[in-house]
């Protein structure tokens, strides 16, 4: 249930993050969902896209510092209290989000919610329990 | 194996009477062949009959690297020109060029020198050397060039640029042992990795680098990407070139200096005395067999110190500890006295950095800043913002810490801080620019 997310390290300097877009464009890669963190210095893009291996493939051919991260992703159904019920279960067994973003899937009623935990496989494990819906990574990819 | 036993391991109750033989007539022999010589001392007031012992060395006026260049191209040579077989000029980036002379057997002796030192880093005349020391005015190449030819080793003088080429040569000729500066060896290390080539498959085995300052850290990072033992050879120009010390394979701890050629000191580079044997200060070498250009009492600006314990590998010269700075490269930042090789230390110990770092110094408003850029590697880049902030702290901390500055450590994108094919450019001071 884990999906590959791609994180890049980018000096927080003008035309930084077109040089990314700019390489995925060029060989054909989508982006399925995207966050950025930012500091002053620099930030960190994190990437889902339709092929992560040829995406890791490219950016480190043009010099970038790319690493690889188990993310979670989980649909929520796109109404009040969905998101709510979910941080709730985690919070009881202690599980720590490190950060999280959120797209509306594009066929369904429905958000998905990019998770990264402190500790993914037991995160994993009480979602299943809990019986909430995760979206396996090929899946997400191909979305 | 030991290139020159006789020499290398002569007792020092027999080396030290030989050196102040040297000493004597070196000292009559410039006194009374170079006027710049003469004029000093009589200031000075020690006349050549003053030296009785090899304490007496201190009598002696120190010659400094701007006494070259008053005295370039010619004004400091002891023999008549006709009887210089080569000319050596130094970058004239810190000022007016310095010009160094050779006789016949100035030369002779310098290519035995670097053949002792490449025996000393272990190799033998069954190596192949891989010479990426460039070739020209500078010593490096020709000094390694002449005294791996004296050892009998096969030598391609490959000199420097030209890293993708340089890359395929070292796997097509099976090369055995490089010389070159330890960042290009990095450098080269890593575009061999974009070709294809991975080092440790090679049969190269030995590194002779030198030319720039590098920490332990540092080796230990090369030994263990290019798989071969990395050996620290030191040399200056004014003096000779590569080939004063060299570090032995069988302890690589301290460099030997070759003392029956160089008489060595340590002084206090603020007030110019001696310092007692271990103590950390500014190198000192006196020249005891060069003919064309003798030097009295040179002040390298390198520090180091010496250490008189017997080593494990036979010779009998004194250790020098690896250069760790130069007393002009030396930075004030508020007052604290920064060598740009601490702060590498720092961040080699750090968590493993990949040695890609500049140092900035800039002023703002009335006080230093010191900023100290790292490339970010894979090897510790996180997804998450306050892993890497944690780094930059732990760097910032530790550099306080250690040395009593205040730095702001900036992560930078790889690649990003200029790769040289020579010497590393480590340290941007834009104080003077404001």
């Amino acid at each position: 249930m884990r999906v590959d997310q791609l994180s890049i390290f980018l000096e927080n300097r003008a035309g930084r993050l077109a040089e990314v877009t700019r390489i995925l464009s060029e060989n054909k890669i989508n982006i399925r969902a995207l966050s950025l963190a930012d500091t002053s210095d620099f930030g960190i893009l994190r990437l889902i896209v339709s092929d992560f291996e040829a995406a890791q493939k490219v950016l480190k051919e043009n010099g970038m510092t790319v690493g690889r991260t188990s993310v979670v992703a989980v649909a929520v159904d796109d109404t009040p209290g969905g998101l709510h019920r979910i941080l709730g279960i985690l919070g009881e067994k202690k599980i720590n989000v490190e950060y999280m973003y959120a797209f509306v899937h594009p066929h369904e009623s429905k958000a998905i919610i990019i998770f990264r935990f402190d500790r993914t496989d037991m995160a994993i494990e009480v979602l299943k329990e809990n019986s909430i819906a995760m979206i396996p990574g090929d899946q997400l990819y191909m979305m | 194996m030991i290139f020159d036993v006789d020499m290398e391991t002569l007792p020092r109750d027999e080396l030290e009477p030989l050196q102040l033989t040297r000493l004597k007539s070196l000292v009559e022999r410039v006194y009374y062949t170079v006027p710049f010589y003469k004029k000093k001392f009589d200031e000075a007031g020690v006349h050549p009959s003053d030296i009785h012992h090899l304490s007496d060395l201190k009598l002696l006026p120190f010659t400094m690297k701007q006494d070259m260049r008053d005295n370039a191209p010619f004004g400091l040579f002891a023999v008549p020109k006709d009887n210089v077989v080569r000319l050596h000029s130094s970058s004239g980036t810190t000022g007016k060029a310095t010009v160094v002379g050779y006789t016949k057997r100035d030369v002779r002796n310098w290519a035995k020198l670097m053949a002792r030192s490449f025996m000393a880093a272990g190799a033998t005349h069954r190596d192949v050397v891989h010479n990426a020391y460039g070739y020209g005015l500078f010593t490096g190449g020709l000094g390694a060039h002449y005294g791996a030819e004296e050892l009998g080793a096969t030598i391609v003088p490959v000199s420097g640029g030209g890293t993708k080429r340089q890359a395929g040569l070292l796997r097509d000729f099976g090369s055995t042992v490089i010389c070159c500066t330890p960042s290009f060896a990095l450098y080269l290390y890593e575009v061999g990795l974009e070709t294809g080539i991975n080092f440790r498959e090679l049969p190269l085995r030995i590194g002779i680098f030198g030319a720039e300052p590098w920490t332990d850290t540092m080796r230990r990072d090369i030994e263990d990407k290019l798989g071969i033992t990395a050996i620290d050879i030191y040399g200056l120009s004014e003096i000779m070139g590569p080939g004063v010390a060299i570090e032995c394979h069988e302890a690589q701890d301290g460099l030997h200096l070759m003392e029956d050629h160089f008489l060595v000191e340590i002084i206090d580079p603020i007030t110019g005395e001696q310092l007692p044997p271990g103590t950390t200060g500014e190198l000192v070498i006196t020249t005891l067999t060069k003919e064309a250009q003798p030097l009295i009492r040179y002040r390298t600006r390198d520090i180091t110190s010496l250490n008189y314990v017997p080593c494990k590998c036979g010779r009998t010269f004194v250790r020098m500890k690896r250069v760790t700075g130069r007393s002009d490269d030396m930075l004030i930042i508020r007052g604290v006295n920064v060598f740009p090789s601490q702060i590498e230390t720092i961040l080699l110990e750090t968590k493993g950095l990949a040695p890609h770092y500049q140092i900035l110094v800039k002023r703002e408003g009335p006080l230093d800043m010191l900023e100290v850029q790292v490339e970010v590697d894979e090897s510790f880049f996180s997804d998450e913002i306050k892993g890497l902030q944690q780094l930059e702290s732990k760097i910032s901390k530790n550099i306080k810490e250690f040395l009593g500055v205040t730095a702001k450590v900036k992560l930078v994108e790889p690649k990003t801080i200029q790769r040289s094919e020579g010497k590393a450019k480590r340290v941007v001071d834009l104080r003077g620019q404001s």
